[in-house]
């Protein structure tokens, strides 16, 4: 059974770091992953994406292009990859940012209002990482107490205020609504 | 065995270097290989090795000449236009016969051309991108791990035959991340009693040089170097075989192409057909040997490639006519998907494919 991922928004987000936060999770938890980047001038400023496999078994191609599961997190990336997704899949995206009218019944489609819920709540810049917990609790991919803990191995202990920041974040997507 | 940690291809293969015992490194930036300089910049200082950002390409691979003259384990990394900058130097590394590691971590040609990921070095890497009668050993990583152990191989084999390496990897392999596991491969040493380091050792001098204008020499010298160049043939190909014991359609490809590839076998397979895979790991030496076998027993080749097609001419050399080959590529950066490749397949079955 694999799983892939794609995230995407724009360059800033922090598309990349919660790509690696699952990816690293995964490999935690003895599963097969991957990690692989858009890279180049597209990052500043323009569109970032990035495409993680966490799976049982070996992994054949790393790139994701049709997702199991999209994070979009700006409307481009929304629409660039909203009839892509595989059916049953799902859709999490950032609702304060994107407006979209559901198009398709054999996906699941999640809004959460990530970047408000993050400046709300004094978490600026975390967005990413609310929209990851929204995301652990809908797919059931990973689980809260993996991604914690995996976090922890992750920010180094000198930056320990980042960590209590980020957890916070993923818990405030987790347990939304 | 060390527990996998998470680390993109670029940086496992500096990595490794340094763990092979290079501590001369030479490059230049270039996306996408920056991280093997970055990394390089970071760590070797702190080993007492060097690290040095030339002032070009050039410079680049003639320090690495003059490092590798002295015995030391040297390196450069670049990516395609890079590499056709230092083809020069490589031609001398050949020439001299010295032990040097070479990274290309290609982008779309040709040109200046663009920054994703390709495989359309091919012919410039198993062809020779310089002048003269000589080959690379060229190794064809595909995966994060396989950066990290080619880059012990590559020193390892360039040390045995005083021949240059080349990894050929892509964009994707250098800018993934995939759990990698950094225990250290063995680490050969050969003896190099011919560096120039100095007469302390030894009676006579050591001389490091490429030219020769007696014809008859430089005959000889060329001659000697194609047998060592017959020996890594027999005894240096190294290829993977996917699904191949029952294969009807074989499909050849590396790196990335065949990361690709595999998907597509797997989904073909679920639909009856039956596909498998050599993948060569060694482009030079290529895996003549077990091509040629499996087109005794396959009925049709495919090559898949991140170019016009390329590796597929020496697909059809090693079958020798024996069966059909076609070829599936796609170029300027962009990577097929699974599902184009998958489609290749069944178009092949059904006989509606046109023949490479």
């Amino acid at each position: 059974m694999a799983t892939k991922i794609l995230i995407a928004g724009f360059g800033g987000q922090g598309i990349l770091f919660a790509g690696k936060a699952l990816a690293y999770t995964g490999l935690k938890c003895g599963k097969e992953v991957s990690w692989l980047p858009s890279y180049g001038p597209e990052m500043r400023g323009g569109t970032a994406n990035c495409s993680i496999t966490i799976s049982d078994d070996p992994i054949g191609s790393p790139i994701v292009d049709k997702p199991d599961v999209l994070i979009a997190m700006n409307l481009p990336s929304l629409e660039k990859y909203y009839n892509e997704t595989e059916p049953k899949g799902y859709i999490i995206y950032d609702s304060s940012l994107i407006t979209k009218q559901d198009t398709r019944d054999d996906v699941i489609t999640v809004g959460i209002p990530a970047t408000k819920l993050a400046s709300d709540n004094g978490l600026d810049g975390l967005a990413n990482m609310i929209i990851l917990g929204r995301t652990i609790k809908e797919t059931c991919i990973l689980t809260l107490e993996q991604i914690k803990s995996s976090l922890s191995q992750m920010v180094p202990a000198k930056k320990a205020e980042l960590l209590t920041k980020n957890i916070r974040a993923i818990e405030l997507g987790y347990n939304y609504r | 065995m060390s527990e996998k940690v998470l680390m993109k291809g670029n940086e496992a293969l500096a990595e490794a270097a340094i763990m092979a015992g290079c501590r001369h490194y030479f490059g230049y930036p270039i996306t996408p290989q920056t991280e093997v300089a970055a990394y390089m910049a970071k760590r070797m200082p702190k080993i007492g090795g060097t690290f040095l950002q030339a002032e070009s390409e050039v410079a680049a691979i003639n320090m690495v000449i003059g490092a590798a003259s002295s015995g030391v384990r040297a390196m450069t990394s670049s990516s395609s236009p890079g590499i056709s900058l230092k083809s020069e130097g490589i031609s001398y590394l050949a020439g001299c016969e010295l032990p040097a590691l070479i990274v290309n971590v290609q982008r779309g040609g040709p040109g200046l051309g663009g920054i994703q990921p390709s495989q359309s070095d091919y012919f410039q890497a198993t062809k020779g991108g310089g002048h003269g009668d000589y080959h690379l050993i060229v190794l064809a990583p595909a995966s994060v791990q396989e950066m990290f152990d080619m880059t012990f191989k590559g020193f390892n084999l360039a040390d045995k035959y005083r021949v240059p390496t080349m990894i050929l990897a892509d964009g994707t392999m250098g800018q993934m991340m995939e759990p990698v596991s950094l225990d250290a491969n063995a680490v050969e040493t050969y003896d190099k009693s011919w560096a120039t380091v100095g007469t302390g050792k030894h009676e006579g001098r050591n001389v490091i040089n490429s030219l020769s204008l007696s014809p008859a020499q430089l005959e000889e010298w060329n001659k000697s170097r194609y047998e060592r160049y017959a020996l890594i043939e027999k005894d240096e190909v190294m290829y993977e075989e996917f699904m191949m014991d029952d294969a009807e359609i074989c499909v050849v490809a590396f790196g990335i192409a065949a990361r690709v590839s595999k998907n597509a076998i797997v989904a073909a397979r679920k639909q009856g057909l039956k596909v498998g895979m050599i993948r060569p790991i060694t482009l030079w030496p290529f895996p003549k040997e077990v091509i040629s076998k499996a087109a005794d027993k396959v009925k049709a080749f495919l090559s898949v490639e991140l170019n016009m097609g390329q590796m597929v001419d020496d697909v059809k050399l090693a079958e020798n006519c024996k069966k059909p080959v076609y070829f599936y590529g796609r170029t300027g950066g962009v990577i097929m998907s699974p599902d184009e490749v998958l489609d290749e397949l069944i178009k092949i079955e059904k006989g509606e494919a046109k023949q490479w």
